[in-house]
């Protein structure tokens, strides 16, 4: 059993969601079929997007935002956010290069959200 | 001295939504001044995802959506300078600005657009007692020197206030490897999100503290802890509620407020409940020529609506130029019954089309309906299950229901229980 607050909507139902049986997930509390849905990924799989920075060499700014490409595992954040440490990239840096590839096997790529003129 | 069409003030989402727009409805002789040496304004140091998915349907982070509209601006040869502080605006129109490169500049404009943003409430307005020791910033601050700098503000993190941009750094300093302690809020819900209190905070389990407050700041030097306690029904500390708890570093994030010294210059009519100015239907202050859009008219929950606003600023700045403006007699349009504020506060007599409404309630209220009404009759009525302080409402009235408010002699926003 686990009790969560649905994002879908500002009611924010307070969602219980039975999770004995992982084939066969039940959800109650929810107001919409939204609410189902969403209670049975977060304990199947939870997932979420993850956003950070990293060094820029040369160019206009002092840091690089970066982001996953899609959603990962939420259980593998700390883990991803640390594959960006020490990482320096060079400018001139375009939105959606690359960062860092295949962030723990995951297959998702950590990529670039900003534009970064060389200095 | 010179002479520009159209100056717009600040290079943020609504001064490049405003800009553009502008532009596409015929103007060419645009000016953005921006303060920082970048456009984009507060969306560059907002790096995490969420943004776009009214006008982009897809969900990028702050500067991917800064970038969307700065193309934009920059496709169609716009002109801005960066680095411009405006010093002061008049209400005749009269800009004066300086930047390093060209030292003092004087425009003379035929119309400007407001689009200066908001900032943030400081310590000095919410008379938290004790030292003034190092480490207390406000959340946007923290925010800066994390993602735009590259430096880390604190280890062990007390977070006053539960708007959204407090919820973002508590996440943005435990990823960065903080401690985040507590996120205190005053008032018995969150103005935040939900989204963002479910993965900002319950996904690292951050405790959020409702009906809290900050009492006392220690420390010498740094500070060393925070006193907070619980508070009653009227917002006052309860005596015996006290705890203090341990960290280096006060994050407040307690409201933001649009940015109007310069609006005040020109005699910018302002309106107490938003801090903003008053509009028409046009996004016209009461001042001739001067529009307001985004955060320094009203402050947005989601940028996708800014940019919208902002748009439609720029298009009836554009038309004002030009010669056709809307003239004439307006009726005001107030909120009671649980609503705040609406914006626009005033409608056009003559003018056809349809007309949006932007809100914002003064409380949780659950199985409402949110009515316009006219002389007393309901020319629009909406069934919410929820509606809170934290997100703002938006009504489109179609031709119809547009017609009838710019015809009627009192027009009221107001939520009404529902029937059983």
């Amino acid at each position: 059993m686990k009790e969560m607050i649905c994002i879908c909507c500002p009611m924010g139902c307070r969602l219980t969601v039975d999770d004995s049986d992982i084939n066969n997930v039940k959800v109650s509390g929810n107001t919409c079929p939204r609410g189902e849905k969403y209670g049975k990924e977060e304990v199947v799989c939870p997932k979420r997007m993850v956003t950070s920075v990293v060094r820029v060499r040369g160019g206009n700014v002092a840091m690089l935002s970066v982001k996953t490409k899609e959603a990962i595992e939420k259980s593998k954040i700390f883990d991803a956010l640390a594959t960006l440490k020490g990482v320096v990239v060079d400018a001139p840096v375009n939105i959606g290069d690359t960062v860092v590839s295949d962030v723990l096997g995951t297959g998702v790529d950590f990529i670039a959200t900003k534009n970064v003129a060389a200095k | 001295m010179s002479v520009k069409n159209l100056i717009i003030i600040g290079g943020g989402p609504a001064g490049l939504a405003a800009a553009k727009s502008a532009y596409d409805a015929g103007e060419r002789d645009i000016l953005i001044l921006e303060r920082e040496d970048k456009l984009g304004g507060i969306l560059n140091q907002c790096i995490h995802n969420g943004f776009g998915l009214h006008t982009f349907k897809e969900e990028l982070t702050g500067p991917e959506y800064a970038a969307r509209y700065v193309d934009e601006v920059l496709k169609r040869g716009i002109e801005y300078k960066l680095g411009t502080t405006v010093l002061s605006i008049d209400k005749n129109r009269r800009v004066t600005c300086a930047n390093e490169k060209d030292g003092l500049l004087v425009y003379d404009a035929k119309a400007i657009i407001l689009a200066c943003g908001c900032r943030e409430r400081p310590r000095g307005a919410i008379n938290i007692a004790g030292c003034r020791a190092a480490g207390i910033f406000s959340a946007g601050t923290a925010q800066k020197l994390i993602n735009i700098d590259g430096y880390m503000p604190g280890k062990e993190v007390v977070i006053l206030g539960s708007g959204d941009i407090g919820l973002i750094m508590a996440r943005r300093m435990t990823f960065q490897g903080a401690k985040v302690k507590a996120v205190v809020e005053l008032m018995p819900y969150s103005s935040g999100l939900n989204r963002n209190i479910v993965q900002c905070l319950k996904d690292f389990d951050i405790p959020l503290l409702f009906s809290h407050t900050v009492v006392e700041i220690k420390g010498k030097g740094r500070v060393s802890s925070v006193v907070i306690a619980e508070v009653d029904k009227n917002l006052n500390p309860i005596k015996g509620t006290e705890q203090e708890i341990k960290c280096d570093t006060l994050l407040l994030s307690v409201g933001l407020l649009p940015e109007n010294e310069l609006s005040k210059m020109a005699d910018v009519k302002l309106s107490p409940v938003t801090g903003g100015a008053v509009v028409d239907d046009d996004m016209m202050t009461e001042t001739d020529g001067i529009f307001a859009c985004g955060n320094v008219l009203h402050v947005h929950d989601l940028v996708d609506f800014v940019s919208e606003e902002s748009e439609w600023a720029g298009a009836r700045a554009a038309a004002y130029i030009k010669g056709e403006k809307t003239g004439g007699e307006c009726v005001g349009i107030e909120a009671t019954d649980g609503v705040r504020y609406v914006v626009p506060q005033f409608a056009h007599r003559e003018g056809e089309g349809t007309l949006k409404l932007k809100m914002r309630v003064g409380n949780v209220f659950r199985n409402v309906r949110l009515c316009v009404n006219c002389d007393g009759e309901d020319v629009y009525s909406k069934k919410c299950m929820i509606v809170t302080p934290g997100e703002m409402e938006t009504i489109t009235l179609n031709e119809k229901q547009t017609r009838a408010l710019k015809n009627c002699k009192k027009a009221v926003v107001c939520l009404k229980a529902v029937e059983k």
